[in-house]
């Protein structure tokens, strides 16, 4: 075979590969628009499901997602950049960072349904928080605390060591040196990480499954330690618990949840590339 | 020192350095720099000059793994005991270094970021600081209409006139400079030297030259490093023109290098 010709079919066999790994993303989120778009009224997203759900909103399980994912990161954000901050900053390579190194790693690879297990055990059952936003934004925060230390590390890693330097050798403490130079250059990585991290949380059905979802709550909760409905739940539970469901009403929800997460990961590439744009280094 | 030289400034009692790896980088060096005067120290590379210049303000302290023994006096306080505030020598022993590293903020902001560490508020005392400091760097006429420009937007010579700047802007005791002309071409290095000279009046200097030739041109009082140990040391012109040692001489009339 000439070299011209194995050069065409290489580029023609990646070229459909690019294509292939592309275009589930246009089809999943073309098929659940055009489906699920007609149900999507002003009704639909402010008024509480009735008729065994068959009719009615989703308002209640919009709320409780929104509550969820920001909970867990009023859990998760801090405690996660101050761990991220520790890993980078501060710790010296021993055995004991090296284990809460290869502890982060093993935390991101656990199924999300065994997170939701020992939400369960730990914080609905032993604490007795009950089936609460409480437990499920705890759960949440561990299931997302090794996105959000891992991507935060990575970013405050990147910033350049000579500015660390220039700031000690000016006179600077430790912690002014980070507030000052390194933490302003790592937020935009931070942020990003953030986000993915919160949308992943804000996604996902297993670990509330047993620690905060109600199967079935009209009312809005009115304290952490409410139960609370909750888009991916509701999802879940209107595609295979209620029969007689409206296909719309699944589509519609489903459409609802992707664009609350699709907005989240839009605002983390545009954080990130505004930031690459501005870099001085 | 011989009678009439000037005061000293800081005096080195037998340090040494070494390193985890049981390399050596200064074995058992003694030398006193003067006050308001330009001390180079220069000799082949790894010789130990850099490894000195971050002792004098305990930069080695944020290297893993370095052993220090010995003494080093400021103004006859020992600044390497373990209770030394580390932060306020910091203050009082500036740094250059070899890459121009401004800080990733305007102009303006790099020069008056030591005081803000410090704790000064006062936006004129600020102020002042900051045009004494760049005017001292030979720089404040080329920055004076642009001072909230980025600083990675400078040439690589007016960065490093910057990071001088930042440093004369806490006003410092001593001004120590690790081959600070390296990656600047003959004009910048040349205003790099001329502000040396017009600040050594207020300041001690010790400088890492980038060549024999800028240790020549600029030093009161010379130093010689070979592979860690002090091999001669006394005024400049003594130093390049007659030295006393065989290897002095060898290095400066450049038999090897």
């Amino acid at each position: 075979m000439s070299r011209q010709l194995t050069e065409r079919l290489v580029f023609a066999l990646l070229t459909v590969a690019a294509i292939a790994t592309a275009s589930p993303i246009v089809l999943v989120v073309g098929y659940i628009a055009v489906t699920g778009a007609p149900a999507v009224t002003w009704e639909f997203l402010s008024a509480a499901p009735y008729d065994g759900m068959r009719a009615g909103g989703i308002w209640p399980a919009i709320v409780g997602t929104v509550y969820l994912t920001l909970g867990t990161g009023l859990i998760a954000v801090p405690l996660g950049i101050a761990a991220a901050i520790y890993l980078s900053e501060y710790a010296k390579d021993n055995p004991l960072t090296r284990a809460i190194r290869i502890a982060i790693i093993n935390l991101a690879g656990i199924p999300s349904v065994v997170y939701g297990l020992f939400g369960l055990g730990l914080f609905v059952l032993f604490l007795r928080f009950g089936t609460s936003i409480l437990a499920g934004c705890l759960t949440l925060s561990i299931m997302t605390l090794p996105v959000i230390i891992s991507t935060a590390e990575e970013a405050l890693r990147s910033v350049p060591q000579s500015f660390r330097v220039v700031s000690i050798s000016l006179g600077g403490t430790k912690w002014q040196t980070i507030r000052r130079v390194v933490l302003p250059q790592a937020l935009p990585g931070i942020l990003t990480g953030v986000i993915l991290g919160l949308e992943r949380a804000a996604g996902e059905t297993a670990p509330i499954l047993f620690t905060a979802a109600a199967f079935f709550l009209p009312r809005l909760p009115d304290s952490i330690f409410d139960a609370t409905m909750a888009l991916p739940y509701h999802l879940f539970v209107i595609s295979t618990q209620v029969p007689g469901m409206p296909l719309r009403i699944q589509y519609g929800t489903a459409l609802v949840l992707l664009i609350f997460v699709l907005s989240m990961n839009i605002v983390a590439t545009v954080i990130r590339s505004r930031a690459r744009a501005g870099r001085q280094w | 020192m011989t009678a009439g030289s000037p005061p000293p400034k800081i005096v080195v009692e037998k340090l040494s350095v070494q390193y985890d790896d049981g390399t050596e980088s200064l074995r058992n060096i003694s030398l006193t720099i003067p006050a308001n005067q330009i001390t180079v120290l220069f000799g082949p590379a790894g010789g130990g000059k850099s490894t000195l210049l971050r002792a004098l303000n305990r930069l080695n302290d944020l290297v893993e793994g370095v052993r220090m023994t010995g003494k080093i006096y400021l103004d006859g306080e020992d600044i390497t005991g373990p209770d030394m505030d580390v932060v306020s020598l910091r203050r009082r022993v500036g740094m250059v270094f070899a890459q121009p590293a401004p800080l990733p903020m305007t102009i303006r902001q790099n020069v008056t970021y030591g005081l803000e560490l410090a704790g000064v508020r006062h936006a004129g005392q600020k102020e002042l600081a900051m045009e004494k400091a760049l005017r001292q760097a030979a720089l404040w006429d080329e920055v004076n209409d642009r001072l909230e420009a980025p600083a990675a937007a400078l040439s690589g010579g007016q960065q490093q006139r910057l990071c001088l700047a930042r440093v004369l802007a806490l006003e410092p005791e001593v001004v120590l400079l690790d081959e600070p002309t390296s990656g600047l071409d003959p004009i910048s290095t040349g205003k790099v030297e001329e502000s040396l000279h017009e600040i050594k009046r207020e300041y001690t200097i010790v400088i890492v030259p980038h060549s024999v030739q800028q240790g020549a041109r600029i030093a009161d009082y010379a130093a010689f490093f070979l592979q860690g140990e002090l091999v001669e040391y006394g005024l400049g012109r003594e130093v390049f023109i007659a030295p006393k040692n065989r290897r002095t001489d060898d290095y400066v009339t450049g038999r090897f290098g």
